[in-house]
């Protein structure tokens, strides 16, 4: 029939309605940006065009890679450690009730603390090198992949352990066939905040003291003659990247064995 | 009393102060189909729980082939009315769950004739949210078939289906108990469900529930619901039911 108030008929998106509207926002934001700037003449907040020339200018002596490199790597050390440390103990809190009801009120209260508040001691304990990030990092996206998974494994549906337990198999087996697939759309879930989390944080923690990362190339930028272009530039960096990194733990949603939870 | 396969005797449950089952006892023969109706909420599911193995007794035993039954085992395999297969593993992968000694190709082997006698022959790599409703019922049957248990345990296991499905479902699992032999507890509201399949039908009262009536069904199979003692005896088990 004819379409239906409130969108309750699912129309189907095509490319051209997922491309074409995103794509003409972003270009009326930059278009207005442009205007303004062009109008009112400000010495300092630059147009469009001079922050891609900045960045230009940045990519081609090649300090923007090395600044991307160095948060991409505090990144990549600060998760994959939350992440070994995360799944393995959500898994076990999971499904042991006395840990849960033992650790789980420590993690509740460490959880809302902003991890920009750990940056006192990650400099005392880690000094200002590149620990210190690190360890931010691991702080920030370590309890979000811990709750997310405790909370998936204490959700599994009863039926399929039930059944488990009918076909008497081994615990190993039920943990590997059972309780890990079923875990899994939680584990991305996770990540997926981790992940975020993650990002934010490196830049926030890049400002102090270092002396690479794309946190500190915007502190820098600014304290080196207002070359706002570039603050800017790295600005819009850090939200592709974020974007991408977004976009590569989702591809994980396509794996087979975790596509029964998104299918509806 | 030594052909029986499973022997209940005097059982109870409680859920804090609310009784649900109270003293039932009954046997069932080895290779027997006994279908379970009574009204909606009398404790028909906590029934077959508990003589599946997952929930206890207060008081009361169940023996199985003579020997004191302690929890889930392979031998008695439930089938539930939401369905537990696994929607993580393939049709194929659900199937050689349950199966283990024998080398993977094997079980591989065992699983590929289950699927097709279930006619899902062509499905074996499918994921289960591929499938339909009906086709769903077909894996969990056939993933209990595979094991080859001894007793299944049914809870309404068509009660989500279409009526037609529903039928269709019936026939096929007559079809295949004619060709494996199983002895089968059924929980069903459906009054011609259980005529069609059963051998015999306990009537249960509302709760806290008790065998009210036993009713034997000597007709054979293929049973035909338009046979006038078919209907003779659904009206005599919807009196019981109050109707």
């Amino acid at each position: 029939m004819a379409q239906s108030p409130g969108g309750i008929v699912k129309q189907p998106a095509t490319s051209l309605t997922r491309i074409v509207p995103p794509v003409l926002v972003i270009a009326l934001l930059i278009a207005v940006w442009w205007i303004v700037v062009a109008r009112s003449d400000s010495p300092i907040f630059p147009t469009p065009w001079q922050v891609v020339t900045g960045a230009w200018e940045l990519a081609e002596d090649g300090t923007l890679w090395e600044h991307i490199e160095a948060s991409l790597l505090r990144v990549g050390v600060g998760f994959g450690l939350a992440f070994l440390v995360a799944i393995p103990l959500g898994l076990w809190m999971g499904w042991v009730s006395g840990a849960y009801y033992t650790l789980n009120p420590l993690f509740q209260m460490l959880r809302p603390i902003s991890p920009i508040a750990w940056i006192p001691i990650a400099i005392l304990w880690f000094g200002i090198g590149d620990l210190s990030p690190m360890f931010l990092i691991f702080i920030s996206s370590v309890f979000p992949m811990i709750v997310q998974t405790t909370a998936g494994v204490r959700t599994i549906d009863r039926r399929y352990l039930r059944a488990a337990a009918n076909f008497g198999v081994s615990r190993w087996v039920l943990f590997r066939r059972v309780v890990i697939p079923a875990v899994l759309p939680e584990i991305i879930v996770g990540m997926r905040i981790g992940i975020g989390v993650a990002w934010l944080v490196v830049v926030a923690a890049e400002m102090i003291a270092l002396r690479s990362g794309l946190g500190y190339l915007i502190m820098d930028s600014r304290n080196a003659g207002n070359r706002y272009d570039l603050v800017i530039a790295s600005m819009i960096i850090i939200g592709v990247i974020g974007m991408l990194l977004d976009g590569a733990t989702r591809l994980l949603e396509r794996l087979k064995t975790v596509k029964w939870r998104y299918v509806r | 009393m030594s052909d029986s396969k499973i022997v209940v005797d005097a059982i109870s449950k409680s859920f804090g102060a609310l009784p649900v089952i109270e003293r039932v006892s009954f046997d069932v023969r080895d290779g027997e189909f006994v279908a379970i109706v009574g009204p909606s909420g009398c404790g028909k599911s906590t029934l077959l729980n508990i003589l599946a193995g997952f929930e206890r007794p207060d008081r009361g035993t169940i023996k199985i082939d003579g020997a004191e039954h302690t929890g889930p085992s392979p031998k008695g395999i439930l089938i539930s009315q939401h369905g537990s297969v696994f929607p993580w593993l393939t049709v194929q992968e659900n199937l050689m769950f349950g199966l283990s000694g024998s080398s993977r190709s094997e079980q591989r082997a065992l699983a590929d004739r289950y699927t097709a006698m279930v006619g899902l022959k062509g499905f074996e790599a499918a994921y289960p949210h591929e499938l339909s409703g009906g086709m769903l019922k077909r894996v969990e049957l056939a993933r209990a078939f595979v094991v080859k248990p001894e007793i299944l345990y049914m809870d309404e296991p068509f009660s989500a289906l279409d009526a037609l499905m529903s039928l269709r479902m019936q026939t096929e699992l007559r079809r295949i108990l004619e060709e494996e032999r199983h002895t089968v507890l059924l929980i069903t509201h459906d009054v011609e469900e259980a005529i069609y399949l059963a051998d015999r039908i306990l009537v249960l009262s509302s709760r806290p529930t008790t065998i009210q009536t036993t009713l034997h069904v000597d007709l054979p199979h293929p049973r035909k619901l338009s046979d006038p003692r078919a209907q003779e005896l659904r009206e005599t088990i919807l009196k019981e039911l109050g109707l």
